[in-house]
Order: structure tokens, then C-alpha cells, then sequence
């Protein structure tokens, strides 16, 4: 591990030189604040029963679904398509290291991008006057679902970008497996077929990797070491795949 | 001295991809200091050589050892033992130059105290000090082959890999290269790859030709010669009589013979070839033996065979003995059907 914190600055280091972190931050925030805007919006117009902070975080997908790809889908399939993986690993550096230190500095990016949304809350605070709108449980829980729910997809994306050469393929993949995770888990849960006898286990497995009720309990308060579990291996796993995604490819190249 | 082991020791060496056997069987050692020219053609399994002496790819079988350690069982090792550049210099894009060299070399664990100064040595020799805040994307080739080669002798490794560095180059910046790939020689083990014959034979000392992943010719480029062509020639150009010329030519040398003769021109002057296995200087006795029988001599020359000649001829020789070799089994069984 005595490289990964080399290629963890060098990473971020190449992405706060690049115009383009900026310009995807920028948007981001942008969009970010238009869906803040109109939950006030609708808040100003009726009451509403659950805190602002928890609708907020419940629209965590959608940028999750164009982030998540847009930040990894270069990070090893640029690598390879410039050649630049092999003059990386003929240095004493391990494969290992090189996919953690990227795969760290998408992670760093994506909490950072968020923890800039941080700001509306700020805002809201400072102008609304009224503590009752702001509750800090569903803000705490929400941060800390997207911190480590993003832990996954990140790992989902570099998993992705290790698979092909090419970018936009990268991307597209890593888009189609976070939709099959999240939207996919949703749709199979409400699937009448698996409510037989013989599916009984599936049933269960379908059960347990819900993102969205995930991301209830931990706006609740909730936190579930059985849902922290899923994130982690979860994670461990899609980054030993892109590992031997890596490596499988050196040996077929 | 003995029992320092060689830099680069290669022994049966096998690579083969889906059924294709890319390097087949290849040996080779190579002592500290030296510097090897590695000559094939495209596809000849050099690239891949190559790649396995880093450590980058696996062998199939065989051993290779870089400064006594093992490839296969110690890549770790073998990688701070190497600088490698690979084919066609694949670089980030967006990164200056110096900010590139310190990326690398902090990864190839040069301390930060001793990077600086190491980093400012290489610019200066690779002479990038003018270029040393620009961005590598848009550098010109050959700064960018350049900076290839200085990232490459950046941690001061004992072996030097690399893959055809001169590509793509201007003949100054040529000459550049080869100064400096010259200047290692003693302090570091090099091993290039090139296309460009007489680049290898003016900076290397040993030259190692292989064809269809295997080793054809090595050897010094002057052994090389003798052994792969086997003889000398000379070229004159003469007008007169030639009928008597074998027996001439058989009084200066036994083995000199008359290899070709060329139509004589509107003054007479036919231009002839003869070959001879000896390596003694002919020239003097000949012009004179030639004079003496009445010939008139316009010109005379000793041809000196380059490397060119000297590698057409190995590959050729390789490429016909895997023509004449006995056919695969399934094509012999689809005639027999």
C-alpha cells in the first residue's frame, strides 16, 4: 500500500486541474438546487408530514445514475486505451494499488459533490429561521446513507470502467448494473412469481438488498449493521472483480 | 566478477496467445553495461519479449531473470530493477512535463529530497529543460519521445527496456537519442527495439535478430556480417576484354569470384561484382592484377554490406526454412480427403 496514497493525490490532483470536474460540479449543483427548489416549493404551498431533508434525499438516484458513471467510466478504461496501465504497472506499483487509489479518488469527488448540497440546507437555515424545518436526524441519516451507499456504486462504476477500452461503453454498463441494483431490486420485489414456496431464499436476498428502504431507515435513524454489511461486501467485492478485471485482460491482451 | 549474474538472462523463452505462438523459444543472456539491439520485423514477437522482461506479461514457459532475479516469482522485484518504455510512448495527456517526471518517480519510491534534483539531471540530459512546464499533450513528438526515455532512466535502474524509441523521429533528434542511449553505455544494460538498421548497428554493441518469435541471427553487427553473409564484395567498373577475368581473379584470391556482371555502358565500362570469403584487404592487388591484363578500371570500391543486408538476409533465411518445414497435420489430411 505504499503507492496508493501517490496515486491517491496524483488522481485528485488530475481532477481539480481538469475544467470538466467543474463543469460536472456546476451542473450537478444546478440540478441539485432546482429539485431543492421545488420541495420548498410544494412545502410552501401545503404542510407536509415528513421533513424536507428526507424528500430531498429520496431523489438520491437520479444523480446517482448520471454521477456515478460520468466520474468512473474513465478512470481504468482511459488507462488502457492510451496505454498508460502498462507503463503504470511496470513500475513497483500492484494492481491493487492502482484500482483502490482511483476508485478513491471517484469516491472522494462523489462525497464531496454532495457534501456541497450541504450548502441549501445551509441556506435554508440561515434564511428560514425556523429549526422545525430543518431537522438535523433525516439530514445526519441522509449524508451518511449517500456516503456509504455511494461506497457501492462507485465500486459498481470502476468495476464497470475495467471491462472495456472504451468509455462510453464503460459508462453504459455502469449505468444498466446501478439500474439493475436499484430500480431492479424494486421491481423484483413486487414480482408475483417469487412469492412460491421454492423461491423462498430469493425472496429473501431480494428483500435484504432494497436500496430504498435502505435509505428510509438510515433517513429514520436507522442503522442497520446488516445493511452496513451489504454496502461493504458489496463493495469488496465489485473492486476484487475489477482487479481481476484488470489483470484478466493483461493476461488475454 | 563471475559470480555477478547477467542483467538479462533469457532462457527458452515461450509465449503463445490463443494458439498463437508469439515467441518460440527463445535464449539469450546479456552482461551489465551492454547495450542489445533487438531487430525483426513486425510481428516478429519483440514488443512481446519485451513486455515479458518487465514483468508486464507472463511467460507461457521458459525463464528470464533481470539481474538474477526471476520474472515469474518476484515481478515486484524485477520492476525496481527496469525502466521501460514502451511502443509507441503512451503518456497522459494533460499532465506538465515536470509534474510527470515527479508523478513517476515518487512511484518508482525515489525519496522527495533526492527527486528534485534527479528530475532537473534527467531534464537537462534529455534536453527537455526549455519544454519542462508544458503540457505533455501538446508537446511535438519527439519532446514526447524524449520525455519517454527520460522517465524511463529517471530512477537510475540497472536494465533499460525500450520500444522503439527513435520512431517517428527527425534525423537530428535521432542523432539526440542515440547520443544518449550511447552515454549508458557501461553504467546501465539497454535493450532497444528499432526498425532503423543503421541506428542499431552505430549504438549497439550486441545485435540480436529474431523472425516469427524465433532467434535468427546474434551478434556483434561485424560477426553478424561474416557469419549471416559470409563474404565480402567488391564492385568495378571495367571496359575490355572479360573472357580471361575468372582465372585473373582466382591468381589474387582462390575464394574471389566474378557474381555478376552488368551490361557495358556507352563507353564500354561494364559494372562487375565479385565476392570473396576472405576478410583481408583486396582492393590494391586486384586494381592491379585487373590494369596489368589490359583492362581499363574506371572505379572500385569494397561494398560494405549493412546491417540491412545483413538482416534481410537472416529473415529470409528463417522465413525459408519455415516454408520447407513438413506441412501442419490437418492440411495434409484435408488433401488426403
Amino acid at each position: 500500500m505504499k503507492h496508493f496514497f501517490t496515486l491517491l493525490s496524483h488522481e485528485i490532483r488530475m481532477l481539480l486541474v481538469n475544467p470538466g470536474t467543474y463543469i460536472a460540479a456546476t451542473a450537478f449543483l444546478v440540478f441539485m438546487g432546482f429539485i431543492f427548489t421545488g420541495i420548498l416549493e410544494s412545502y410552501s404551498k401545503t404542510p407536509q408530514e415528513t421533513p424536507p431533508a428526507q424528500v430531498f434525499f429520496q431523489f438520491f438516484w437520479l444523480p446517482v445514475f448520471f454521477m456515478v458513471p460520468l466520474l468512473t467510466m474513465k478512470c481504468l478504461a482511459e488507462e488502457r486505451r492510451l496505454g498508460t496501465i502498462e507503463t503504470l504497472l511496470t513500475t513497483p506499483v500492484t494492481t491493487t494499488e492502482v484500482v483502490l487509489g482511483k476508485y478513491a479518488a471517484a469516491y472522494c469527488l462523489y462525497v464531496v459533490l454532495w457534501g456541497a448540497t450541504g450548502g441549501f440546507f445551509w441556506i435554508l437555515h440561515r434564511f428560514a429561521g425556523d429549526a422545525r424545518i430543518l431537522d438535523s436526524g433525516p439530514l445526519v441519516g441522509g449524508y451518511l446513507f449517500i456516503s456509504v451507499s455511494g461506497l457501492l456504486f462507485i465500486a459498481v462504476g470502476v468495476f464497470a470502467s475495467s471491462l472495456s477500452r472504451n468509455q462510453a461503453v464503460a459508462g453504459i454498463l455502469c449505468f444498466t448494473m446501478l439500474f439493475a441494483l436499484i430500480i431492479g431490486g424494486r421491481f423484483l420485489q413486487e414480482a408475483q412469481w417469487l412469492d412460491r414456496e421454492a423461491f423462498t431464499p430469493v425472496k429473501a436476498a431480494v428483500d435484504y438488498a432494497q436500496i430504498f428502504r435502505h435509505y428510509e431507515d438510515f433517513t429514520r435513524g436507522v442503522v442497520d449493521t446488516r445493511q452496513l454489511l451489504f454496502y461493504f461486501s458489496g463493495t469488496v467485492l465489485a473492486l476484487i472483480f475489477s482487479i481481476l478485471g484488470v489483470e484478466a485482460k493483461l493476461l488475454h491482451s | 566478477m563471475s559470480d555477478v549474474p547477467p542483467a538479462i538472462e533469457v532462457s527458452h523463452l515461450v509465449k503463445s496467445y490463443a494458439g498463437v505462438t508469439a515467441v518460440n523459444d527463445i535464449s539469450f543472456s546479456l552482461a551489465r553495461g551492454e547495450i542489445l539491439g533487438f531487430l525483426g520485423p513486425n510481428g516478429a514477437g519483440k514488443s512481446t519479449t519485451m513486455r515479458i522482461l518487465t514483468g508486464y506479461l507472463p511467460a507461457t514457459s521458459g525463464h528470464v531473470a533481470i539481474c538474477g532475479v526471476p520474472v515469474a516469482s518476484h515481478p515486484d522485484m524485477v520492476k525496481r530493477h527496469i525502466g521501460y518504455m514502451p511502443e509507441n510512448n503512451p503518456l497522459p495527456e494533460d499532465m506538465r512535463v515536470s509534474e510527470y517526471l515527479y508523478f513517476r518517480g515518487r512511484l518508482k519510491e525515489i525519496s522527495r529530497s533526492k527527486l528534485g534534483s534527479r528530475i532537473d539531471e534527467v531534464l537537462e540530459l534529455c534536453d527537455l529543460k526549455r519544454v519542462r512546464h508544458k503540457i505533455i499533450g501538446k508537446l511535438s513528438k519527439g519532446f514526447r519521445q524524449r520525455v519517454g526515455i527520460a522517465e524511463a532512466i529517471l530512477a537510475e535502474p540497472p536494465v533499460i527496456i525500450m520500444d522503439e524509441p527513435t520512431i517517428g523521429l527527425d534525423p537530428h533528434q535521432i542523432l539526440i537519442v542515440r547520443d544518449l542511449i550511447a552515454s549508458l553505455r557501461g553504467r546501465m544494460t539497454v535493450i532497444i527495439s528499432s526498425h532503423i538498421l543503421p541506428e542499431i548497428e552505430m549504438t549497439c554493441d550486441r545485435v540480436l535478430i529474431i523472425n516469427q518469435g524465433r532467434v535468427v541471427a546474434q551478434g556483434t553487427p561485424s560477426d553478424l556480417r561474416r557469419e549471416i553473409l559470409g563474404h565480402s564484395s567488391y564492385e568495378a567498373e571495367v571496359a575490355g576484354d572479360l573472357s580471361g577475368l575468372p582465372d585473373l581473379l582466382a591468381a589474387v584470391e582462390p575464394t574471389l569470384r566474378l557474381a555478376t556482371t552488368g551490361e557495358p555502358d556507352a563507353l564500354g565500362f561494364a559494372t562487375l561484382t565479385m565476392t570473396t570469403a576472405s576478410d583481408s584487404a583486396l582492393g590494391e592487388a586486384l586494381l592491379r592484377t585487373l590494369t596489368g591484363a589490359g583492362l581499363r578500371v574506371r572505379a572500385l570500391s569494397r561494398a560494405h554490406p549493412t546491417l540491412e543486408d545483413v538482416f534481410l538476409a537472416a529473415t529470409r533465411r528463417s522465413w525459408d526454412v519455415v516454408a520447407s518445414a513438413p506441412a501442419p497435420k490437418g492440411k495434409t489430411e484435408k488433401l488426403k480427403g
